[in-house]
């Protein structure tokens, strides 16, 4: 404590009268500047250990031949790229990333539009309105392994209850999870169930954001409803819009959870993706480089976005 | 005097910040590897009642009888691979582990497992194809006390009341099937989902009409493919099926849906807690005469990892002879409605358990899935489910779809 609280006047002092004598108390080893990169170690060892260490195991597990035997005898022989040439060159490879895109576009576009409907419907504020915007949050809550074992019965194809229910209008049975044409559509329906939370928060958080000002100030010019939305909301919502779609596309391209309970990839593989090639290589047929290279494409396309992300929100920040 | 006792202070907090980050790093690692073998270490996947506690009160016994303590850990069945790998990568595997027999040759490909031999464990008498299960270049890795397989169940009720005896070829099958549908209730109910699971309830067609997993594109395995085609699109089979687990096939034969299931006497006791429904079982249909049904073997073994510590590996052996012991096989068997696999038990077990004798017939000449293709078996099984999916889903025909299945 004592040598402490002598510290800044001496670093003051020496200012004036520069003392050489007294300077390493300036240098970069200062107390202070120690302090600091304490506080910045246990992030950067966080990021290390829990984002680098992962990340550079993979790159390196996808040029290994890495098995089952790897566990006990801890040899995984160099392949090269030979792994990715098996990804790339399997007949599995071009319906999966089609899938891929198209679970996670329709996805993301169905959240939002749905997400941001409810969003602008609940920032009227009427009786109920938090209770029911707190239900709504309900999927997120759920376990994603609960809920897609809850919807597997609800889409059954026979004694589901969304058939019966289809079937008092006199629609006759779709075979939701079991026809390999419709099968991808219906994992689609229920991952924009379970993104709508995510999106009506995110989006309602950013509508309270807008002053109301703008709107009243808008109602003497005439803007009111659909010009209101497309010349106020919409502009001033733009930021949250950005973070919204593509923290929506980095989580909706890595979905497995959903798509093992309701299909397991099935039927005929229509609902293989990238993620679910990667999870079956790696813990099913044991072909852990496989996998690796799987989830690196994955991560690759992730990447993209995460990219266009920040560029998008520097270009904000600037504007 | 304020601002040095504030950055004290945030020294003191960045210090408590980075301090768990060494303290982990320096913990862990480092196994027991004590030469004491009183105690030993047991890993399995009967994480539920009744098989949970019917297992360690076998288990118990046998360490009794044995004279040493044996701390359980189990897992649920998914994860055990996984646990497996993990623990022989840091060097903790348990002393004896349980495996799903078709893993067996997997984990003893890696150099994971003690031969049995090693500590001269007697494997006599067990049923060749349990043994071919636990077998891997010549060696046995692990014995089982009890195993499963496939068969046909038949609602008792509805088939006596539109007056159809239990099918026995697949001529039968599929005009037993197609009478009993009717409403919303099927005929039969199998599970072809895109897993092990559908391929698992596939074999019992494939492989009595005389068809291999060496060669999946062989007129054997076709015909096969055609019957259970021919069972869904004639509608006689829901084609819901190409997204049911067994658990799921279960459910409706219990619900009435279904008039008759392919699927193995692990169910019973859940057919068993509805008074309600009177069941029958029979051995799988065959297609020719002169056919032998032959269904897949199921089942756990019980290993001996090599953990390095000779002593509890033998004391280890000792266990796994005491577990698959006759008398353990025979009251495991009855109180877990699985069939001992020692041929020679067959017949006092299927007296004091008649609800067993088509299982336990069944057995007989059941097959383990690792016996011709050891650690390929996965793959195979892979093209079996996406070949079934393929030919159901209308999205090749029988004829090509073994084919189309195997580009992957």
């Amino acid at each position: 404590m004592t040598s402490l609280s002598t510290d800044a006047p001496v670093t003051r002092a020496s200012k004036k009268i520069d003392t050489p004598t007294l300077r390493p108390r300036q240098s970069f080893w200062a107390r202070e500047n120690i302090a600091k990169i304490m506080f910045v170690v246990p992030a950067g060892l966080y990021m290390a250990l829990f984002f680098g260490y992962p990340v550079i195991k993979n790159l390196v597990m996808s040029l290994q031949d890495y098995t089952t035997k790897t566990f006990f005898t801890g040899e995984a022989p160099w392949v090269g790229l030979q792994n990715y040439a098996t990804v790339i060159s399997s007949n599995l490879f071009a319906p999966a990333l089609l899938n891929t895109a198209l679970f996670t576009i329709i996805s993301i576009v169905g959240q939002f539009a749905i997400g941001l409907a409810l969003a602008c419907f609940f920032n009227r504020n009427f009786p109920l309105s938090r209770f029911l915007r707190a239900m709504l949050l309900l999927p997120w809550l759920l376990p994603l392994i609960v809920a897609s074992a809850t919807w597997r019965s609800i889409l059954d194809q026979d004694s589901g209850i969304l058939n019966q229910f289809l079937g008092t209008f006199g629609i006759p049975a779709i075979p939701w999870l079991t026809s390999p044409d419709v099968a991808l559509i219906a994992v689609i329906l229920v991952n924009i169930w379970v993104g709508i939370p995510f999106n009506v928060t995110l989006l309602y958080g950013g509508l309270q954001d807008i002053p109301s000002e703008l709107y009243e100030a808008g109602q003497l010019d005439g803007a009111t409803g659909w010009k209101a939305f497309r010349h106020i909301t919409w502009p001033n919502l733009r930021p949250v819009v950005s973070v919204v779609l593509i923290l929506g596309v980095v989580y909706t391209i890595k979905v497995l959870d959903i798509i093992l309970g309701l299909t397991n990839g099935g039927p005929a593989n229509a609902t293989q993706t990238i993620a679910v090639r990667s999870y079956q290589e790696s813990f099913v047929n044991f072909e852990f480089g496989v996998g690796a290279a799987f989830s690196n494409i994955l991560i690759v396309i992730s990447l993209v976005f995460a990219v266009i992300y920040l560029r998008a929100n520097r270009r904000a920040v600037d504007e | 005097m304020k601002t040095p006792t504030k950055t004290r202070l945030t020294k003191i907090l960045a210090l408590a910040a980075v301090a768990p980050f060494v303290l982990t790093a320096c913990g862990g690692g480092g196994g027991s590897s004590s030469g004491d073998a009183t105690s030993l270490t047991l890993m399995d996947y009967y994480n539920n009642d009744p098989d949970k506690g019917l297992i360690q009160t076998a288990i118990d016994k046998c360490a009794a009888d044995i004279g040493v303590t044996i701390t359980r850990e189990v897992v649920p069945g998914k994860d055990l691979i996984q646990k497996v790998l993990q623990k022989s990568s840091s060097k903790t595997l348990p002393d004896i582990l349980m495996l799903d027999n078709p893993d067996v040759q997997e984990i003893a490909s890696t150099g994971g497992l003690a031969p049995l031999s090693d500590f001269n464990v007697d494997t006599s008498g067990f049923a060749q194809g349990m043994l071919d299960a636990g077998t891997y270049e010549g060696e046995v890795y692990g014995l089982a006390p009890t195993a499963n397989t496939l068969g046909l169940f038949y609602n008792k009720k509805l088939l006596s009341d539109a007056g159809l005896t239990p099918p026995t070829t697949w001529d039968e099958l599929k005009t037993t099937a197609a009478a009993l549908t009717k409403g919303d209730q099927y005929g039969l109910a199998f599970s072809a989902i895109a897993t092990y699971e559908g391929a698992w309830q596939f074999l019992p067609f494939m492989w009595t009409n005389g068809g291999s997993e060496t060669t999946l594109d062989s007129p054997e395995n076709k015909e096969a493919l055609q019957l259970w085609k021919d069972l869904v699109s004639s509608g006689s089979v829901s084609k819901g099926a190409i997204n049911w687990g067994q658990g799921d096939v279960k459910d409706q034969f219990m619900a009435g849906k279904a008039a008759m299931m392919i699927n193995g006497p692990w169910q019973i006791p859940a057919l068993n807690d509805d008074s309600a429904l009177e069941w029958g079982s029979v051995q799988v249909p065959i297609n020719k005469t002169g056919q032998t049904p032959t269904a897949p073997l199921g089942g756990e073994v019980w290993t001996i990892p090599q953990t390095g510590n000779k002593d509890k590996q033998a004391k280890a052996a000792e266990f796994i002879s005491c577990f698959t012991s006759d008398d353990n096989q025979v009251n495991l068997g009855s109180e877990r409605y699985t069939v001992p696999t020692k041929p020679e038990l067959a017949k006092a077990y299927v007296e004091k358990m008649p609800d067993m004798e088509s299982f336990t017939e069944q057995i007989a000449n059941a097959r383990s899935r690792t016996g011709n293709l050891g650690a390929e078996w996965p793959k195979a099984a892979t093209e079996i489910y996406t070949a079934i999916q393929l030919a159901l889903t209308d999205k090749a025909t029988v004829d090509e779809a073994f084919a189309q299945a195997a580009k992957g």
